[in-house]
């Protein structure tokens, strides 16, 4: 996220809360947009899985697997038709490859030279299926590649590694030449959802990559090299957990929609764009 | 646009004159599609226009519908007024989640933030012995989703006038053209835009409405000609926009009637025909003095045989047999 600019823009999907806060949109509104009250960032009509926000240029929260993918190619599209140097960050899991939709994108995108940098964050798991039970070939960087376009993995616990693919590809996208594909090798530490009782898999294998959880990483990394304390530390965690008590006292205090305005947002409400 | 001189066209010349327009008024407008560019268009409607406006605005593209129609939603919000062509209405359906789940939900999932400005042509409708694949006429399932608009052009006019009504929307437009009718010849006397809203009558009449869109409205002018020289005067309707639908003036000729057969190219259950009949039952039960009939397409699988394929289409003649029955029913 950090190499983009303001002026870029960023699709996500269902699992989109950190891609949201870390582009700049508010916890505050997203908190709201989570307990479906107006003051959310799509007004309580998209909910958790539907972050949307114009002025962050952050074009949700996209629920169906590869769906956000055509939608990053045609922001691309525009830009490149009018003339701008923006790119168009995309970001989606390795469910996503077994799409044909990703398939079609790829192509598109590499055919036409489209400033798209796609972010596969691959975790192992879609929903419940192991990559590897899946996929014939389960190289993700491979399959971009046979699109031509370059393509390389990250060790996505890593934040520094992160950062600095990121901002690699970000330059070689914003140079013209085209797409980059990243594949973040990463991991989710807990269930899908609220109903994921996790029998696909060990909990051992949960507790080896928890091992490297980044966050823990990067502290080490910053300690050891001197350029984080423990009252820094401190002080962060106290200024998250004011930041997320905001967030929730925010949200609790929202309002609803009022039930008149239901069908309100089907249609625009302006005569012209 | 008005002072334009009367001139014989056809109806895919006729669009292909609003694209042209399109672009020559609005350098946000794009083309793309299969075989939209050097090919010329499959019904060669964009045929020209490649060498016209170059690769970049008449854009052909990958047997890709899914991609190419969501790269069409993107471009609208990143500030374009793309044309997406759909082949067939068949292929539509490669492009249905995007259709489905992002361009009619994302003004809403996003609270009001993000319009989609998005026009997509389509060819629909049978008639030229293309089969199961190529002939359906699933604008009626369209016509389903709040968040979309649905259109269906009949006339030289319309399919002048639509585009660029619609791509002055601020939402996605459908255009559904019907592949009998691109050799449809006749003099284009207005031009200019037209509304994409309301519902026409075509052919005013007193004793029966004669409710119809797209392909099947010829051959409901034709049945209402042939049911004149028998003494039925029938008023014909023509939907021309199937969402939002126009209540009004449905119920406007029914209540002058009193009786109504809706001819749709779709498949009976379920349809638009069903749709157009509830809102009769809804608004104007009372006016009815016999109950209100379809015709429409028999449920099966589009057929290659041409007399299969006619028997099975709404035809001029089991058009005019149905009103004949209703006004003897009743009459």
């Amino acid at each position: 996220m950090r190499a983009l600019g303001p002026e870029d823009a960023v699709v996500a999907t269902y699992r989109e809360h950190g891609h949201a806060l870390v582009r700049g949109v508010p916890a505050a509104a997203i908190m709201a947009e989570m307990y479906g009250k107006r003051e959310g960032c799509s007004r309580g009509r998209g909910g958790s899985m539907h972050l949307f926000s114009a002025p962050h240029r952050f074009y949700g929260g996209n629920a169906i697997v590869g769906g956000g993918l055509p939608l990053a190619v045609g922001l691309a599209l525009a830009d490149r038709l009018q003339g701008r140097s923006r790119i168009t960050a995309c970001f989606f899991g390795e469910g996503a490859v077994a799409e044909g939709e990703f398939h079609e994108c790829m192509n598109l995108a590499a055919l036409w030279k489209l400033p798209v940098l796609f972010c596969c964050e691959n975790n192992l798991y879609a929903m419940g299926t192991a990559l590897k039970r899946s996929e014939s070939e389960t190289d993700l960087c491979l399959k971009a590649a046979s699109y031509e376009i370059p393509a390389w993995p990250v060790d996505g616990m890593d934040v520094t590694a992160c950062e600095e693919a990121a901002a690699r590809a970000a330059l070689a996208v914003r140079s013209g030449d085209g797409p980059c594909f990243l594949e973040f090798r990463t991991y989710r530490f807990r269930a899908h959802s609220m109903f994921d009782p996790q029998l696909y898999r060990d909990k051992q294998e949960v507790e080896e990559w928890k091992k490297r959880d980044p966050i823990l990483l990067f502290q080490k990394q910053l300690i050891a090299r001197g350029l984080l304390t423990d009252d820094d530390l401190k002080e962060f965690e106290d200024r998250v957990a004011a930041e997320v008590g905001d967030a929730v006292a925010f949200a609790e205090a929202g309002t609803w929609e009022p039930v008149e305005d239901l069908t309100r947002f089907v249609y625009s409400e302006r005569t012209r764009p | 646009m008005s002072d334009a001189p009367i001139e014989r066209i056809t109806y895919r010349e006729a669009i292909r004159q609003a694209i042209r327009e399109a672009m020559q008024r609005d350098s946000r407008v794009f083309l793309m599609g299969e075989d939209v560019g050097r090919y010329g268009g499959c019904f060669a409607v964009s045929k020209g226009l490649l060498d016209e406006f170059g690769p970049e605005r008449i854009r052909d593209t990958p047997l890709s519908e899914s991609a190419f129609v969501g790269a069409g939603i993107g471009a609208a919000m990143g500030g374009m007024r793309p044309i997406v062509e759909i082949m067939t209405v068949n292929f539509s359906l490669l492009a249905l989640d995007q259709i489905m789940n992002n361009a009619a939900t994302i003004l809403h999932m996003s609270g009001g933030q993000f319009n989609i400005p998005l026009v997509i042509r389509m060819t629909t409708g049978a008639g030229r012995q293309l089969a199961a694949q190529h002939s359906h006429s699933l604008e009626g399932w369209y016509a389903h989703i709040p968040g979309i608009k649905v259109v269906t052009p009949a006339t030289l006019e319309d399919a002048r006038g639509m585009l660029w009504t619609a791509l002055e929307d601020p939402d996605p437009v459908l255009i559904f053209e019907h592949q009998t009718l691109y050799n449809m010849e006749g003099e284009l006397e207005f031009a200019g835009a037209v509304d994409i809203e309301k519902a026409r009558v075509r052919r005013p009449g007193r004793d029966l409405s004669l409710i119809s869109y797209g392909g099947s409205l010829h051959k409901v002018m034709e049945a209402a000609e042939e049911l004149a020289r028998s003494g039925i005067d029938s008023e014909v309707v023509d939907l021309r926009v199937l969402r939002p639908l126009d209540t009004e003036t449905i119920l406007d000729s029914v209540t002058r009637t009193h009786r109504a057969v809706i001819v749709d190219e779709g498949w009976r259950s379920g349809s638009i025909a069903a749709e157009v009949s509830a809102r009769i039952m809804e608004g104007a039960f009372y006016e009815l003095d016999a109950p209100v009939a379809r015709v429409c397409s028999a449920e099966v699988p589009m057929p290659y045989a041409k007399h299969l394929e006619d028997a099975a289409l709404p035809q001029a003649q089991a058009i005019a047999g149905t009103v004949r029955a209703l006004m003897g029913s009743n009459g």
